[in-house]
C-alpha cells in the first residue's frame, strides 16, 4: 500500500508552540524579575545613601560666622557593605569646595534642600552620587551647604548577580515544567488520534460497519465522514458481490440447458471428428458451470463470513456424507476415495460453509490426480479439530505455495486441468472466518495435502 | 595637608625629606633579580625576622625596607606611589583612604578573613592593642591603675610624683596616635577627661612609640598613654622596668595594614609577600616574629579590631580633623 504523503507533525508543531511559548514566558519572567530587582536594589543603596547625607548635612552649624560641620562616624559607617564599596565625598560651601574631594563633581548646583541622584564615575569606578543642600542661617548671613556623597555599584552588582541567577533558576524551573505539561498535553491529545488510528488497524478485512466509540468533539467530523466513505464501500462492495452471484446464477441455468442439448446430440452423431467436437463441448461447459458454480460459492461465503451460523456438527460425517456423495464421480474417473480419522470429531461452525471448503478441496484434489489415483480424506480432533485431503497429483510448486490460496490463483504446474483458481480461497476465508487456518504441503512420495484447520 | 607636611619634616629633623628615612635597609642584596620596595611605619627590628624568612625561601627576591613615620607614608605614596611597591602603616585610617582613593592593587588570590581586609586590596596582618605602659618604679607600694578611670584618679592624687612625666603622642605628628585618639574619643568621654588631667600635669607629647619608650625606661615619664604594647615588649631590657597595661574598660585595637601598588612594576612578586605576609602572620607555627598575630580575640576576653570600613575616613575630614584637634588642643596644651 502506498504510505500518504507527510507534512509536517501535529505532535511537533504542537509541542513546539507550546514549549516555544513557555520559552517566551519564561524570558519575560526572567526579564521582568532582574529589572525589579534592579529598581529594588537601586532603591535600596539610595535610601542609605540618602540616609548618610541627611546625617551629615544635620551636623552642619554655623560658628563664629563659620560653617563647622562635625561629620557623624555612622554617616560613613552605614555605608559599609559586604563587597566593601568605596565612598566619595565633598563639602560645599555657596558652591566652593569646603572639604573632602575635590574632583568629586555634581552636574547641578545647591537647589535649596532637594535631594538629587545621578550616575557618574570616579576614580575608576561607577558611582551613584546624591547631592543635598541645606541653608544654614547665621547671626547676619545666609549660607548653602551642599555635600556630595558618592558610593561605587560593587554590592549592588553582586547582588544583582545573585539575583539573577536566582531568576535564571527560577525562568529555567518555569520553563522546564511548561515544556514537560506541553509534552504531556501534546500526547494526550495526539493520544486520541492514535487510539483511532489503531482501532481502524485492527480491523478485519470484511469489517466495514461504523465506528461507534466516543470520540473528542473535535474529532467527531472525521469519524463520521470515516463511517460514511466505509457506508458507501460496504454498499458497493455488497452490491458487486450481488452482482457476481446473480450473473453466474443467470448462466449456470442455461448451461446446463445447452449441455443436455450437447450430450444428447453427441449420442446421435456418427462421425468421430463430429463427436470430438461435441465432446470439447461438453467439456468446456462444465468448465463454465463449474466456474460458475465456485463464484456462487465465492460470493456466499463472503456473506456468510461475516454472519457465522454455528451449530454443533460432526466433521466426520460431514465428511462422510461428502466422500460418499463424490464417490460416484471419482468412481467414473477411476479413483478411489477414502475416509479415516478419528471416530468423532465435534465441532461448533457453519455447516454450509465447511460442506463447501472441504468439497472443494476434494473437487481439487480429484481434479489433479491421475487415473487410478488414491485420495484420502483424514479427520483429526487433535491437536485442533481438522480436515485434511491428500491426493497423489503433481503437488504444489514449493516456490508458490504461500500465494496459492489467493483468489483466481493457480500454480504453474496447472495448466492443462480445468479450474478457476477459487478452490483454495474458499477454502481459506472459511477457515479464517472459523479462525482456523489452512496448510498446504507436498507429501513425500508425490502428491498434494491440504490441512483445514479450525 | 601642607602644615601636615612641614610637622614630619620637623620630625624627622631633616631638609631633604625625599632622601632622608628614619632607616633603610636592603635584605638579600647580593645575588637578587628583583627588588621589591616597601615602605613601613614598622620598626625593622620587628619586620626583619620576616623578612629573612621570605627571602631565605625566595632567594631571587631582594627586599628594600625602608621606614618613616605614618604620615610621611600617606604624604609620599601619594606623591610617589610609583615608587613604591609595597605599603606597610598601622595607621589604618590612612591606609584605608590611600585604597579608597585607588591607589591599591586588588590581589585575586590572598585568601583572608573577610573583616582583616578591604576591597581585597588592603590586608591586616597584625592585632595590636593600644596599651598604658607604666614605670613600675613610680608606682612603688601603689595599686596599678587597670583602667582609664584608675588612672585619672592614680594621676589626680600625686600630681606632684607625675607633673611634666606623663605622656602620649602628639596627634597632629602621628598618624597612629591621631587614630587611637579618634576612636578613643568615639568610644568614651573618659578620653576627654584624662586628656585634661594630662594637659593639667604638663605631658610631653611625642612623634614616635620607640622615643616615648625610651623615656620611659630612663624614667623620664612615669606614664604613657596609648603606646604600642608590642614595641615595648619587643625591648627585652625594658621588662624588668616596665609594666604593659591593657586598659580593661574599652579596648582599642590597631591592625597594621598592607597594600599592593596599583603603580607597582612586579605585581606578581609584591602579591607573593603579601600572601607571605598573611600566612605568616595568621598562622602560630609560621609566626616565629616579633610582631603580634593577627587574632579576633585576645587573652580569651572580646577585643575586637578598629573595623576596616569607610567609616575610617570621617576624622580624616579636613573639617572634623580641625575641629578635633582644636578641642586636643584646648584639653592638652593648657596655657
Amino acid at each position: 500500500m502506498d504510505s500518504p504523503g507527510v507534512s509536517g507533525s501535529l505532535r511537533n508543531q504542537l509541542a513546539l508552540t507550546l514549549i516555544g511559548g513557555a520559552a517566551v514566558l519564561a524570558l519575560l519572567l526572567f526579564f521582568a524579575v532582574r529589572s525589579y530587582a534592579v529598581q529594588v536594589a537601586q532603591q535600596g543603596q539610595n535610601n542609605i545613601l540618602e540616609a548618610s547625607v541627611t546625617s551629615m548635612l544635620d551636623a552642619a552649624a554655623i560658628r563664629d560666622g563659620r560653617i563647622e560641620l562635625d561629620l557623624p562616624y555612622a554617616a560613613f559607617s552605614m555605608l559599609a557593605t559586604p563587597a566593601d564599596d568605596r565612598v566619595f565625598y565633598a563639602i560645599l560651601q555657596d558652591g566652593v569646595h569646603l572639604s573632602g574631594y575635590e574632583d568629586l563633581a555634581f552636574s547641578q548646583g545647591a537647589t535649596g534642600g532637594n535631594l538629587m541622584f545621578e550616575i557618574g564615575e570616579m576614580r575608576g569606578g561607577a558611582v551613584q552620587k546624591i547631592s543635598a543642600s541645606r541653608t544654614l542661617i547665621g547671626a547676619n548671613n545666609r549660607t548653602e551647604v551642599q555635600i556630595v556623597l558618592a558610593q561605587t555599584q560593587d554590592a549592588l552588582s553582586e547582588t544583582l548577580d545573585q539575583i539573577s541567577r536566582n531568576a535564571a533558576l527560577l525562568g529555567l524551573g518555569f520553563f522546564g515544567l511548561a515544556a514537560a505539561l506541553s509534552f504531556w498535553a501534546t500526547s494526550a491529545t495526539i493520544g486520541q488520534l492514535g487510539k483511532l488510528t489503531s482501532s481502524v488497524t485492527r480491523r478485519g478485512p470484511q469489517d466495514l460497519s461504523p465506528f461507534t466509540k466516543p470520540v473528542p468533539r473535535e474529532m467527531a467530523p472525521l469519524v463520521t465522514s470515516l463511517n460514511s466513505l466505509m457506508g458507501r464501500l460496504d454498499q458497493s462492495l455488497s452490491r458487486s458481490e450481488d452482482f457476481i452471484a446473480e450473473a453466474a446464477h443467470r448462466v449456470r441455468t442455461p448451461l446446463a440447458t445447452v449441455r443436455s442439448y450437447a450430450e444428447a446430440t453427441l449420442q446421435r452423431v456418427d462421425k468421430e471428428e463430429n463427436r470430438e467436437a461435441m465432446r470439447s463441448m461438453v467439456k468446456a461447459i462444465d468448465e463454465s458451470s463449474r466456474a460458475a458454480g465456485q463464484l456462487l460459492d465465492h460470493a456466499m461465503i463472503t456473506f456468510r463470513a461475516d454472519h457465522l451460523e454455528r451449530e454443533e456438527i460432526d466433521l466426520v460425517v460431514v465428511a462422510r456424507e461428502l466422500v460418499l456423495r463424490l464417490t460416484p464421480i471419482a468412481d467414473m474417473k477411476d479413483l478411489s476415495l477414502t475416509l479415516r480419522g478419528d471416530p468423532h470429531v465435534p465441532y461448533s461452525g457453519d455447516l454450509v460453509l465447511i460442506q463447501n471448503a472441504v468439497r472443494n478441496l476434494i473437487d481439487n484434489a480429484m481434479k489433479y490426480s491421475p487415473a487410478e489415483g488414491a485420495i484420502e480424506v483424514a479427520v483429526a480432533l487433535h491437536p485442533r479439530p481438522q480436515i485434511r485431503v491428500c491426493d497423489r497429483g503433481p503437488g504444489f510448486p514449493t516456490d508458490e505455495i504461500e500465494a496459492l490460496t489467493t483468489r483466481f490463483r493457480r500454480g504453474a504446474n496447472a495448466a492443462n486441468t480445468i479450474g478457476s483458481g477459487l478452490g483454495l480461497t474458499i477454502a481459506r476465508e472459511v477457515a479464517q472466518a472459523h479462525g482456523g487456518q489452512i496448510e498446504l504441503a507436498n507429501q513425500e512420495g508425490g502428491g498434494a495435502c491440504v490441512t483445514l484447520s479450525f | 595637608m601642607r602644615y601636615l607636611i612641614v610637622l614630619v619634616l620637623v620630625c624627622l629633623g631633616s631638609t631633604g625629606w625625599a632622601q632622608n628615612w628614619e632607616d633603610r635597609q636592603v635584605f638579600n642584596d647580593t645575588d637578587a633579580a628583583t627588588t621589591l620596595r616597601i615602605i613601613s611605619s614598622t620598626d625593622t627590628d620587628l619586620f626583619a625576622p620576616l623578612i629573612d624568612t621570605f627571602v631565605a625561601r625566595n632567594p631571587d627576591i631582594a627586599i628594600e625596607y625602608l621606614v618613616t613615620g605614618t604620615a610621611d607614608i600617606d604624604l609620599r605614596f601619594r606623591n610617589t606611589p610609583e615608587a613604591f611597591d609595597i605599603a606597610i602603616s598601622s595607621a589604618m585610617d590612612l591606609q584605608l583612604k590611600l585604597v579608597n582613593d585607588g591607589y591599591a592593587l586588588p590581589l585575586e588570590n590572598v585568601a583572608h578573613l573577610p573583616w582583616a581586609e578591604w576591597r581585597q586590596s588592603l590586608f591586616a596582618f597584625t592585632s595590636e592593642p593600644a596599651a598604658i605602659v607604666i614605670n613600675r618604679a613610680a608606682f612603688d607600694g601603689m595599686a596599678i591603675p587597670q583602667s582609664r578611670q584608675e588612672l585619672i584618679e592614680a594621676l589626680r592624687a600625686r600630681p606632684d610624683v607625675f607633673r611634666n612625666r606623663v605622656g602620649t603622642y602628639d596627634v597632629r605628628q602621628s598618624g597612629l596616635g591621631y587614630l587611637f585618639a579618634t576612636q578613643d574619643a568615639r568610644a568614651s568621654e573618659t578620653f576627654w577627661r584624662l586628656m585634661e588631667v594630662m594637659g593639667g600635669l604638663d605631658v610631653r607629647l611625642y612623634c614616635c612609640s620607640g622615643d616615648m619608650i625610651d623615656d620611659l625606661t630612663d624614667g623620664t615619664i612615669a606614664v604613657a598613654y596609648n603606646v604600642l604594647g608590642s614595641y615595648a615588649e619587643a625591648r627585652a631590657e625594658s621588662q624588668s622596668t616596665l609594666e604593659i597595661i591593657l586598659p580593661s574598660d574599652f579596648p582599642t585595637t590597631m591592625m597594621r595594614t598592607a597594600f599592593v601598588s596599583r603603580a607597582t612594576k612586579k605585581p606578581q612578586t609584591a602579591a607573593q609577600f603579601i600572601q607571605f605576609l598573611v600566612s605568616y602572620q595568621s598562622s602560630p607555627v609560621d609566626g616565629a616574629g616579633l610582631l603580634p598575630l593577627l587574632s579576633e580575640k585576645e587573652n580569651g576576653a572580646e577585643r575586637r579590631a578598629i573595623a576596616l570600613e569607610p567609616a575610617l575616613m570621617t576624622f580624616l575630614d579636613r573639617l572634623k580633623r580641625n575641629k578635633f584637634l582644636s578641642e586636643w588642643e584646648s584639653a592638652l596644651i593648657q596655657k
